[in-house]
């Protein structure tokens, strides 16, 4: 139970640290939540101007839209960790392995709901959606899925953060795990939407969770061994 | 001598169990001649299966006991395991496109986790090859091969409801042709083409171990080995006008 504590303090404190790092110096939101609303535009660009067409691609649009800017995210609070030798001193302290990564997943899981915040009101306005009455369902797919794209996410990043080639590598291992989120958020996004009709949103929504906790545990027990040197 | 021997009972198996399969077999009433597809097409899916299972379970013992023998043993069944799976994949669509009218057919969801599976280990493979010390490659190699081996359940489960939530499957998928009411001829051919393709299988997997240590010998070795050589380079006599000598 003491163990537990402890290891939570750890993930909190370094949750907090990447959160104050971010407020004081703006270094992943502004060029993530950029990055991102002009891949909306894009997209927009690419299947318009058929209002009709993009309403109906919108949660597909909108999940491959976080799932790239939490690309971004992820590489990034990494990053912020590998310079200047930061993660080899965290990797020191006598702290359970699985605490840090679980410290760093809860940094990623809040960027990403922020990132999913912003995102889904531009796509509500872009897409000519509206999202008010989903507003419950939309905001557990998209907690659920900001948990598997951190879990997964924090663990490649952690596989790849010393690399040359990570900027490659990072997406070329992450998307394929992705898929089953990917496919799970959106089926469950157009439900929501759609206002449930086949009463499949709570099927998509555990698949979800399924994903997450496999991956958020797959993640903990194996994130230590990327600490080795 | 051992494995060359397997390697001979592999060849013989494969090459009769094809002509069985190709000559002896009769065509399918539906299918036609494009039936015979699925005996090159089952073989491979199934020891690409096999060989991420061997990849992922190289990768924990090797975390295990820190043994690099166990990571040569990942990077033949990821390696293997990409061909068999690529070969499915193409077996599969040349399969489709008489059968259903299409080369990929996105609700069968065989076809698609398949596809995945081969994009997680050419990404596994391609890390392997942009990490260059033998032990991190091998710990952080182990890792990517489990959490790979543990995403493909859940992809398989997630397109089997993607089809099964909306809509009832339209095309029968390949084990339809494995009904218990299929002749015993059928059987038996296929039976003999999954017993050639393993043993052909354990062949390249036995040379391809033995190929991946010899590269990890010469990656230790390879400082000390362009040294000697470059020594036995000076000592050989040059044309003096060349300079090839000193460049070395």
């Amino acid at each position: 139970m003491n163990d537990l504590r402890a290891g939570a303090a750890v993930a909190l404190a370094i949750a907090g640290k990447d959160a104050r790092a971010e407020l004081r110096g703006r270094q992943i939101a502004g060029s993530t939540l950029f990055f991102a609303t002009l891949v909306l535009l894009l997209f927009g660009f690419a299947l318009g101007p058929d209002a009709r067409r993009l309403a109906e691609a919108a949660p597909g649009l909108l999940w491959l839209a976080i799932v790239f800017g939490s690309l971004l995210t992820v590489a990034r609070l990494h990053q912020l960790e590998a310079e200047d030798g930061a993660l080899e001193e965290l990797a020191r302290y006598p702290v359970g392995r699985h605490a840090i990564y679980l410290g760093k997943l809860l940094a990623g899981f809040a960027a990403i709901l922020v990132l999913g915040g912003v995102l889904l009101p531009v796509v509500g306005i872009l897409y000519g959606i509206d999202l008010a009455p989903a507003w419950l369902a939309l905001a557990a797919t998209l907690t659920l899925g900001a948990i598997g794209l951190a879990a997964v996410g924090t663990f490649y990043a952690g596989v790849t953060v010393r690399m040359q080639a990570r900027e490659v590598m990072l997406p070329l291992l992450m998307l394929p795990v992705i898929a089953p989120l990917l496919l799970a958020t959106v089926k469950a996004t157009t439900a929501a939407l759609a206002g449930n009709p086949l009463g499949d949103l709570a099927a998509w929504l555990q698949l979800l969770l399924v994903f997450d906790v496999v991956m958020v545990v797959a993640g903990a027990t194996t994130y230590g061994h990327l600490l080795e040197e | 001598m051992g494995t060359r021997v397997l390697g001979i009972v592999a060849l013989v198996a494969v090459v009769a169990a094809s002509l069985n399969a190709l000559f002896l077999v009769p065509a399918d009433v539906n299918q036609g001649d494009a039936q015979r597809i699925m005996y090159v097409h089952v073989p491979s899916a199934w020891l690409g299966y096999l060989s991420f299972g061997v990849t992922a379970l190289a990768g924990i013992g090797y975390l295990w006991k820190r043994d690099l023998r166990l990571d040569a043993i990942a990077v033949a069944g990821a390696e293997i395991g990409v061909m068999f799976t690529a070969f499915a994949i193409w077996g599969g669509m040349m399969w489709g496109k008489p059968v259903w009218g299409v080369f990929w057919q996105w609700e069968d969801p065989r076809l698609t986790t398949t596809a995945l599976l081969l994009a997680l280990y050419l990404g596994y493979l391609l890390f392997r090859r942009l990490t260059d010390d033998p032990h991190r490659r091998a710990a952080r190699a182990a890792v990517v091969g489990i959490v790979a081996a543990v995403d493909i359940p859940i992809v398989h489960f997630s397109v089997e409801w993607w089809r099964g939530l909306h809509q009832g499957p339209t095309f029968g998928s390949p084990d339809k042709l494995l009904h218990p009411a299929a002749p015993a001829l059928f059987v038996v051919a296929l039976v003999g083409m999954v017993v050639a393709f393993t043993l052909a299988w354990a062949w390249l997997m036995i040379r391809r171990y033995q190929l991946a240590r010899i590269e990890w010998q010469i990656e230790e070795h390879g400082r000390l080995g362009r040294i000697s050589a470059a020594r036995r380079a000076a000592r050989t006599p040059v044309a003096p006008t060349d300079g090839a000598a000193e460049r070395v």
